[in-house]
């Protein structure tokens, strides 16, 4: 093979082998900014997030994975994704609604609420007639562990949030619950809790997870929903206030 | 520059001549590369001198450049001198001059290779030893142990073996420890000077520990106890990564720690503790275990998804046997 020939298959191997890095980089980062982002504005330094857990989700590709919604704060309806922006140095005041059913944790130590303004949560229970059996309890811990009542966790590693989201009691989490998302409050079983905890004074991306092994169909309850973007895994864009 | 007889050895004396040549560029060199490795480069290499571990790390380090800067630089003297000197000169088409049957090339290739693989051995042999593992994870039943009291209580000053469990999930590190009640924390905390028992283990798949500035890495296994021994000597910042693939999450698998004083690790065990027996989080933990089956609640003595009462319909706790398959 004369060297030309050679040099020229040369450079078609090059080329073939950038065009495929090219075109699954730019897959990728186009697959995974196709997740809508939610953004909170700060208002007298505060901003109100408003999520829910539940035990499926309204897409066509995996409906039968557990997934989180954010609600859009313009228009009130709830979006599917777990991308959502806040400002910088700003107090977060969350409301999450937690429609799944129970399951331990792996850990019960993530029982613990952790990273929140008093290290607390304040929870509330209502059935599916909408008659609250617990009001607004206010507590550090939820035991996963010693009854029904921890169906996934809300934890933002890098700042030190940690929190375990409730959910109905047993025959609640047998017998009623949610089955079309995004679920609503009228004749579901629910768990309310709210807490609040402060943005860090820098932008950045922060990850935030479930910790529960909530992957149904997955080796230990891991993968599926419990990685991926837009169901139980999330980021939060720390932004300039 | 030497004449073309010379240069191909054609003259008697001329092969001693390029070997002492080479010698004094290859010592000159050697010997500045060195000194620079050890007095300039070594105090930042990593991983630091956080720890006893990671002073050794650097050593070694420091010490393997040492010992390799003269292969390296004599195989590019040697390239470079070749390159200048033997190079073909216009018009000459002869073939190089042919060393077989080099008894002195020969025994001193096989001596130089024979000192430098022995020494490498006896070295690396001695630093995994001396310093109680290096910091690696040595399994449940390490062979060298660092030196230091155990006890089931820890008090500052008294050379007591301080033993911290750390338990990898997806993806998470906490921390045990267990001479505090079995306190649970999400972020390592260390006294300085204090001898340091790791026992690593994961309630998920295979994680591994790295306390980057201390030098220790051990893997993460579930229902495995390895252990790793290191002493902090210095106060500071640490980082800790998970460096075993875990998941996609894998990369963001990572929180830090702190060396803190004696008294002041002290004061804060002893807080944590207190804080979690008051809220009810220590007796919520299963009791202190080198590893921990996680479909079993030991509280309850149950196995978890036989459980009734804890685990909703949808709600069900998916056992190892769970299959992959959606």
């Amino acid at each position: 093979m004369s060297v030309t020939a050679r040099a020229a298959s040369l450079l078609v191997a090059f080329l073939l082998v950038a065009g495929l890095v090219i075109f699954v980089t730019l897959y990728y980062v186009r697959g995974v900014s196709s997740l809508p982002t939610v953004h909170y504005a700060a208002s007298g330094g505060q901003v109100n997030v408003v999520l829910q857990e539940d035990p499926q989700n309204d897409s066509s590709s995996k409906p039968d994975w557990v997934s989180y919604y954010v609600q859009d704060p313009a228009t009130s309806k709830w979006v599917h994704t777990t991308l959502f922006s806040v400002p910088a140095n700003t107090r977060v005041n969350v409301t999450l609604y937690g429609y799944d059913g129970c399951t331990p944790l792996r850990n019960n130590y993530f029982s613990q609420v952790q990273g929140t303004i008093g290290n607390t949560v304040t929870l509330s229970q209502f059935d599916q007639h909408g008659k609250e059996y617990v009001s607004e309890h206010t507590t550090s811990v939820i035991d996963s562990w010693s009854d029904c009542n921890v169906g996934h966790t809300f934890a933002i590693p890098a700042l030190g949030v940690y929190v375990p989201v409730a959910s109905p009691n047993a025959p609640l989490s047998a017998n009623n619950l949610c089955s079309e998302s995004p679920c609503v409050t009228e004749g579901n079983p629910y768990a309310l809790e709210k807490f609040s905890f402060m943005t860090p004074d820098h932008v950045g991306v922060f990850r935030w997870q479930c910790l529960v092994p909530c992957g149904g169909g997955y080796l230990d309850g891991n993968s599926g929903p419990m990685q991926t973007l837009g169901y139980m895994m999330g980021e939060m864009d720390v932004v300039s206030s | 520059m030497t004449t073309q007889p010379e240069a191909q050895g054609g003259q008697p004396g001329a092969g001693a001549r390029h070997g002492l040549r080479i010698f004094l560029i290859w010592i000159i060199l050697t010997l500045a590369a060195d000194l620079i490795i050890w007095f300039v480069w070594k105090p930042h290499m990593p991983p630091g001198d956080m720890s006893d571990a990671a002073r050794h790390q650097q050593f070694d380090i420091a010490v393997l450049a040492v010992s390799g800067a003269p292969v390296i630089i004599g195989v590019l003297v040697y390239f470079v001198y070749s390159i200048v000197v033997f190079r073909a000169r216009p018009g000459d088409e002869s073939d190089g001059e042919p060393i077989y049957g080099n008894t002195k090339i020969a025994v001193g290739w096989i001596i130089g290779t024979t000192v430098i693989v022995m020494w490498l051995f006896v070295f690396g042999t001695v630093e995994l030893v001396v310093p109680a593992g290096a910091g690696a994870g040595e399994g449940p039943a390490p062979i060298w142990k660092l030196a230091g009291t155990t006890s089931r209580t820890w008090t500052p000053n008294t050379n007591t073996m301080l033993e911290v469990q750390v338990i990898g999930q997806q993806w998470a590190f906490t921390y045990r420890y267990p001479q505090f009640g079995g306190m649970e924390s999400s972020e390592l905390m260390l006294p300085v000077n204090t001898p340091v028992t790791f026992h690593v283990t994961s309630l998920d798949v295979i994680h591994s520990f790295w306390a980057y500035q201390l030098g220790v890495k051990a893997d993460a296994n579930p229902q495995v106890d390895n252990v790793a021994y290191v002493t902090p000597k210095t106060l500071g910042s640490v980082t800790v990564r998970c460096n075993e693939l875990c998941g996609i999450w894998h990369g963001a698998m990572y929180n830090f720690g702190h060396v803190v004083a004696q008294t002041a690790f002290q004061s804060w065990a002893s807080g944590v503790q207190a804080k979690e027996q008051a809220d009810g989080v220590l007796a919520a933990l299963p009791p202190y275990a080198y590893a921990y089956d996680p479909t079993v609640v030991p509280q309850l003595g149950a196995n978890l998804p036989k459980i009734d009462g804890i685990t909703g319909a949808a709600g069900y706790y998916y056992p190892p046997s769970d299959p992959v398959t959606p």
